[in-house]
């Protein structure tokens, strides 16, 4: 086989005449080449499936633009100009350009480019999205290792009712018994929106993160209004991310603990925080992390229906408004940036696995 | 006397004949379920759902459309047990007809999404080569997609509505059950009984229909009960965005969606329906974990 391999998941063969380290870089070098073709075929892939719901839209994009009363010859200029008129391949290496480019077309509701809207609200679910994954995994983690190392008792009985509630509440029902709970009877945090609306547009976005921007501008009275705005919506995402994170840690926990090295350990008499904490928690860390990318690409794609709820100007505002009246071009573009996040965490995810365990390597 | 007998018989370790060893089995596997308290907790709940839509005429106590504006929202009492809503309709009636909805929505998704995922996976794995990689390949683009987004933006397309919405969740939910068939048909593709039925001239087409596609029914039934959970949810997703179930259906995430303007004073409009949505995915939750333990050929010895 030829050393310049199309196909990088085809190389342990010419791998394998090359002695000791340089092999295994190599061989590393070329599992993480296979990942990142597998992330532009997915990415393609998304790419179809946005192209082809577009194409299965029963409303015809040129009569949408000209209205139905238009001439005919008005009409077939617009077939023209939309490109509608090429064949179905050449109308989809447009849009691959068009999408590559960054070109997602217009939206009817907001009448500017899609880009631009989805450039000014992702920040907003990215904020929202990054405080979640981040009370999920200071929560869940010590969850599942202390569900799984007293096993059978109530904390853990507790723990794993806890986990399985993430998979049976619907995310918009908690968000709308948080807001009654918290908001209206407790008045803990602060209702729907990002800041009181006495605040509202005080900040210049710099880099779209209220928390950040607000500090940068020195306004900690909008710097902690935000996060009493933020702390209900994120503390729910939160919860979902939680009960996945502390689910899976107590079953990786539980296998590493069934192991004979713990055994041993124990015989030789090191307390249990030691046996747990840096015996048995140190080899499911790569898995973990594989865990907590993929719960933070779920919050992302979960944020859609929070945001509903709190009113938060996110990109899950932005898509459900834009469903709601059939602004395509919003969609398929919302549809293709939160898609795009979610694959690339998840490769990301996949690389620093193989990056990380010494037995992938 | 006899149900000693019948119980040894079922039990024999040497069965006589073909059907005393189905029987056998589906016995010995009942007895492993129903030691397993949160599986028959599961299964109760899942019966009671499909008990809630069989007779809903006969449980419901009001007519679950029928509006009655002297009767707006009022609180929980006796003769509205779960309170009436900003029309007047019996929310408890809703709920109740609700449960129409939503078990006709799992069964669609179901037998729409399994049938194909079974199909696509078990000709993959046992055709190999390049069938393999283009099937897997699609497979694999489909599975790295985040499914809610993709079944949101199918509907917006297709136009809002209670078939558009399962149609959506079964193209979003294919793609694992298609993994778990190929699997399975790569472990025993080479087994002996396949080459026998080879030999004997039988065709691919009916190598799969006739010994792969059975093989891999029970980790099947395992998976798709424990995706109803998730199937459920989505489904009152997109009927809480005002995708799914139209009015005036009683579709529980749509409920959820009216009674949010009211949360703050009347809570029971939009958490009675939550509280229905949340037991039932429960009860699928408990009811596949319950039947993993039964029927995954991992831990199928200890049984």
């Amino acid at each position: 086989m030829a050393t310049d391999t199309p196909f990088p998941d085809a190389g342990p063969q010419t791998a394998r005449k090359r002695g000791g380290g340089a092999k295994r870089t190599r061989k590393a070098a070329l599992r993480l080449g296979g990942i990142v073709l597998s992330l532009i075929v997915t990415l393609l892939g998304l790419i179809a499936i946005t192209f082809f719901i577009g194409r299965v839209v029963p409303i015809d994009p040129a009569l949408a633009v000209v209205g139905d009363r238009a001439p005919k010859a008005v009409y077939e200029a617009a077939r023209v100009q939309l490109g509608l008129d090429k064949p179905l391949i050449v109308q989809f290496v447009n849009y691959v350009q068009a999408v590559a480019t960054g070109d997602l077309g217009m939206s009817v509701s907001t009448g500017r480019p899609v880009l631009q809207d989805l450039k000014e609200v992702f920040p907003a679910t990215l904020e929202m999205a990054t405080l979640g994954i981040l009370i999920g995994i200071a929560l869940g983690v010590p969850m599942g290792v202390h569900a799984a190392a007293k096993q059978g008792s109530w904390t853990d009985q507790i723990i794993r009712v806890v986990g399985l509630a993430g998979y049976a509440i619907p995310a918009f029902w908690l968000g709308l018994v948080g807001l009654a709970v918290f908001y209206a009877r407790l008045q803990w945090v602060d209702g729907p929106g990002r800041v009181d609306i006495a605040y509202d547009g005080l900040v210049t976005p710099v880099t779209g993160l209220m928390l950040v921007d607000s500090l940068l501008a020195g306004e900690t009275d909008i710097f902690f209004n935000a996060i009493g705005h933020l702390v209900l919506p994120a503390s729910i995402l939160g919860f979902f991310s939680l009960a996945y994170i502390a689910r899976m840690t107590r079953s990786f926990m539980l296998d590493q603990l069934a192991q004979e090295y713990i055994t041993t350990a124990r015989v030789k008499g090191l307390p249990e925080r030691v046996v747990i904490w840096r015996h048995a928690f140190r080899p499911i860390l790569v898995p973990l992390i594989t865990v907590c990318a993929l719960s933070y690409a779920a919050l992302l794609e979960g944020s859609v229906m929070i945001e509903t709820i709190f009113s938060w100007p996110g990109i899950g505002n932005y898509l459900t408004v834009a469903l709601l009246n059939a602004d395509m071009a919003a969609v398929l573009g919302a549809t293709l940036l939160i898609g795009m996040v979610f694959i690339f965490i998840n490769k990301l995810s996949d690389a620093l696995y193989n990056v990380l365990d010494p037995r992938a390597r | 006397m006899a149900f000693t007998d019948m119980r040894s018989w079922l039990l024999d370790e040497s069965p006589a004949s073909r059907s005393q060893a189905r029987w056998g089995r589906i016995f010995r596997i009942s007895l492993a379920f129903r030691s397993n308290t949160l599986a028959m907790v599961g299964l109760v709940i899942v019966l009671a759902l499909i008990a809630m839509a069989a007779f809903a005429p006969w449980i419901a106590t009001h007519d679950p459309i029928a509006q009655d504006t002297y009767a707006r929202l009022r609180p929980p009492s006796a003769a509205n047990w779960m309170g009436t809503d900003e029309l007047g309709r019996d929310i408890w009636s809703r709920v109740v007809f609700g449960a129409r909805i939503t078990l006709a929505i799992v069964i669609l998704v179901a037998a729409l999404a399994a049938p194909a995922g079974l199909l696509i996976g078990a000709t993959a794995g046992y055709l190999g080569g390049w069938v393999d990689r283009v099937l897997m390949g699609i497979t694999d683009i489909f599975l790295s997609m985040p499914k809610l987004i993709l079944a949101l933006a199918l509907v917006a397309a297709l136009g809002p509505g209670i078939e558009n919405a399962i149609l959506a969740i079964a193209v979003t939910s294919w793609p694992s059950y298609a993994r778990i068939a190929r699997a399975e048909t790569l472990t025993f593709k080479n087994a002996d009984f396949i080459a026998a039925s080879r030999l004997q001239g039988a065709s691919s087409w009916r190598i799969v229909v006739g010994h792969i596609l059975p093989l891999c029914t029970s980790s099947m039934i395992v998976r798709v009960t424990l995706d109803m959970a998730g199937i459920i949810l989505t489904a009152a997703g997109l009927g809480f965005i005002g995708l799914g179930a139209q009015p005036p259906l009683p579709e529980w995430g749509a409920m959820i969606a009216r009674g949010r303007t009211f949360i703050l004073d009347q809570w029971w409009v939009a958490t009675m329906p939550g509280f229905a949505i949340i037991t039932v995915s429960l009860g699928f939750c408990f009811l596949g974990d319950g039947l993993r333990d039964v029927l995954d050929p991992k831990s199928g010895e200890k049984h």
